[in-house]
């Protein structure tokens, strides 16, 4: 036996309070969270993350600092938005009780480290899928819960009207993404030149783009939406370009090795976008118990079998679809018509209009 | 009978110079298996985790641009280049503030000494104001103020080709790729940026500014307290017998000033070195910045971290080894 699988359970929150001792640095942070996993992580088992979380009685999920739309506090204190909805899915559909979540504000520089360590069991932080994050990082994803793509905000005053007009621009850009690699790409294969500032905090980014430090500001279109509605002081000086550069599907991560744990992730995601495709709504689900569509019977756990499967109660998708709604007005209600970004469906509607959004069969 | 026994025939066990080897001994051996242990689990919990180990990344394309290199840099180049250029300026900004923040601290507290009043009250202000604000807000501050000058396009124009702007100061510079002698480059305004000339970015200046002003005031004590150490009797006597000013100063007092300055510089100087990091907060891309997006697009963190320290730790015993050579040779020999 190794001697960290000694240490009790409640050691491993240190991890947050040596995080915190050293916010002021996000390497010492990184770094922190990497001790903790070097020093006390117990080694993945199947089953390991389903069943601590079943064990404390919540979810800790990794989300935005701060990002309109996807993971942002409200006037309240509440977590809101898109990625805050999952983790409250996954939180309804383990406990029946969409509240018992807690939150930690990750920055993209800490989110990965912070899902590997540990300190997270959930990551729903617009975090993009790609190969190297899948295997060489030992995470996996879930489904993708927004489709986005990377692409520039400039100032109206510029005149601007197409990304091939940026040759030579000064762009801002966060490190730590998808972005600062996409954005080199697609200069060097259309052969113009750009100079990046990189600047690791959000509003430190926001406020040198919009004091004209830089000529663009450059991220998923998403987030520019999400930034031009809560930080510009007008929002009609800023345009966001017609070009998207990359494919950026925004997807939930688990570290890997508890198949059982990505499984409840992937289908309480599924849950909501089968709700929406079969028109089930928060309001309308509890008289959806008595439908005879048996597919619906299924999936509300009116014909039992899926909730023994998944290791959950029975209800899962009811009280997913009940406490947090279905895709679409969880979508309408943070990114799109009643929110203020104003986020059309595009590609993240459902298949059946156009969409790329399609759920596995629940049963 | 109270004759200790003779030293051959004391037990081995009981001899202060075994003892003291075993002891010695035995602390070395713990702090290895300590150390070995740490690195074997480190490793055997990556492997658990599925996350990849190594330094094999250093050879791949970093992919992501820089925006201030000191040598040739482009995307296509290898993570170990993308690293070297941070370390470049990492040490750039480090030399630079050293000097700045050396020469402005000693006027700083060669003025808190003087007999003028007015000159004293203000290096004292100097002092006690910007060495009790935090750094980081140094670095804010300079960078709010630097980003709000004017745009590019209506950047001040003071003299011919000099140019500012919230891109930068730009001045004409010399231009080397034509081969042969280097012809003068005048910057110009072309689309977005300027292009030609030399141009001292906002994130570089910020910095530089930033731990120049805010260590100068830690040398300025340091400074005053070396010169008063000298006995004032020294100067005095040094006067009396028909030195100038500057003689006394030069001949008398920074001789002996010296030996008390040195140790705490040299501590001031790692301080800058070590807080130039802080760049991060403001987009200047030194080691630990271009690091940072190594660490992420790798996801090979302990590889990363591992080497800023290695680094860092590097570059600060070298620093410590050089001043105190310096230290050395300035000591002054009594007998």
């Amino acid at each position: 036996m190794k001697l960290h699988e000694n240490f009790p359970d409640r050691l491993r929150g240190r991890g947050s309070v040596i995080g915190r001792y050293w916010a002021a640095m996000t390497i010492a942070r990184t770094f922190a969270v990497l001790a903790v996993a070097t020093l006390l992580a117990s080694p993945a088992r199947a089953g390991a993350t389903f069943d601590a979380v079943k064990a404390k009685g919540f979810v800790q999920c990794g989300v935005n600092l701060g990002l309109y739309g996807f993971s942002a506090p409200d006037d309240k204190g509440n977590w809101t938005g898109l990625d805050v909805d999952v983790c409250r899915a996954v939180a309804a559909a383990m406990f029946g009780d969409a509240g018992k979540v807690k939150f930690t504000a990750l920055s993209a520089q800490q989110r990965l480290p912070a899902l590997q360590a540990g300190e997270v069991d959930l990551l729903a932080r617009n975090t993009t899928w790609t190969l190297t994050r899948d295997t060489a990082n030992g995470l996996d994803f879930t489904t993708p819960n927004y489709f986005d793509g990377q692409g520039f905000m400039v100032s109206r005053k510029l005149g601007v009207a197409s990304a091939k007009g940026l040759d030579g621009a000064t762009i801002c850009v966060l490190p730590g993404t998808t972005s600062e690699q996409n954005l080199a790409d697609y200069f060097r294969a259309n052969k113009m030149s750009f100079k990046p500032v990189v600047i690791e905090k959000n509003e430190e980014l926001n406020s040198a783009f919009f004091s004209g430090r830089c000529d663009a500001l450059s991220s998923d279109a998403s987030q520019l939406a999400g930034i031009r509605a809560g930080q510009a002081a007008d929002a009609d000086a800023y345009v966001i370009l017609p070009e998207l550069i990359s494919k950026e599907p925004l997807t939930p991560a688990v570290r890997q090795g508890d198949p059982q744990w990505t499984d409840l992730v992937r289908w309480s995601q599924y849950a909501m976008i089968y709700a929406e495709e079969k028109g089930v709504t928060s309001r309308t689900v509890s008289s959806a118990l008595k439908s005879p569509d048996p597919d619906l019977q299924r999936l509300l756990g009116v014909t039992v079998g899926n909730g023994k499967a998944l290791g959950v109660d029975e209800r899962w998708a009811f009280n997913i679809i009940m406490q947090v709604g279905n895709y679409g007005e969880s979508f309408e209600r943070n990114v799109g018509k009643e929110s203020r970004l104003k986020l059309d469906r595009g590609l993240n509607a459902l298949y059946t209009h156009g969409g790329l959004m399609y759920a596995m069969p629940p049963r | 009978m109270a004759v200790p026994p003779p030293a051959s025939r004391v037990g081995i066990w009981r001899r202060p110079y075994f003892r003291g080897v075993l002891y010695q001994g035995l602390v070395v051996a713990a702090v290895l298996a300590l150390g070995g242990w740490l690195v074997h689990n480190t490793l055997v919990n990556l492997e658990i985790r599925g996350i990849a180990t190594g330094f094999g990344f250093l050879a791949r394309e970093a992919g992501f641009g820089i925006s201030e290199s000191l040598i040739p840099y482009a995307p296509s180049d290898s993570y170990a280049r993308a690293l070297t250029v941070g370390l470049l300026n990492t040490m750039a900004v480090s030399a630079l503030g050293i000097v700045l923040a050396t020469i402005l601290g000693t006027v700083v507290g060669v003025a808190r000494l003087s007999g003028n009043w007015l000159v004293a009250r203000l290096a004292a202000i100097y002092v006690e104001a910007l060495r009790n604000v935090p750094l980081l807000l140094h670095l804010f501050v300079w960078y709010g103020v630097l980003t709000a000058l004017p745009g590019a396009r209506q950047a001040l124009h003071p003299l011919p080709g000099v140019f500012l702007s919230n891109r930068g100061l730009v001045v004409p510079g010399l231009d080397w790729s034509q081969g042969g002698l280097p012809v003068v480059a005048s910057p110009h305004l072309v689309g977005f940026n300027f292009v030609g000339g030399l141009t001292l970015s906002p994130e570089f200046t910020a910095l530089l500014v930033g731990l120049t002003i805010y260590t100068a005031a830690f040398i300025a004590e340091i400074v005053r307290a070396g010169i008063l150490s000298v006995p004032r009797g020294q100067t005095e006597a040094a006067l009396s017998l028909g030195l100038s000013r500057g003689q006394v100063l030069r001949l008398v007092v920074l001789p002996q000033a010296l030996r008390v300055i040195i140790p705490p510089l040299t501590s001031q100087y790692l301080n800058i070195a070590k807080n130039s990091p802080l760049a991060i907060a403001i987009g200047y891309p030194d080691l630990v910045a271009v690091s940072n997006t190594a660490i992420n697009q790798t996801g090979q963190a302990v590889e990363g971290v591992a080497l800023v320290m290695v680094v860092f730790l590097c570059l600060s015993l070298a620093l410590s080894m050089l001043m105190n050579w310096y230290n050395r040779r300035i000591a002054l020999v009594t007998r």
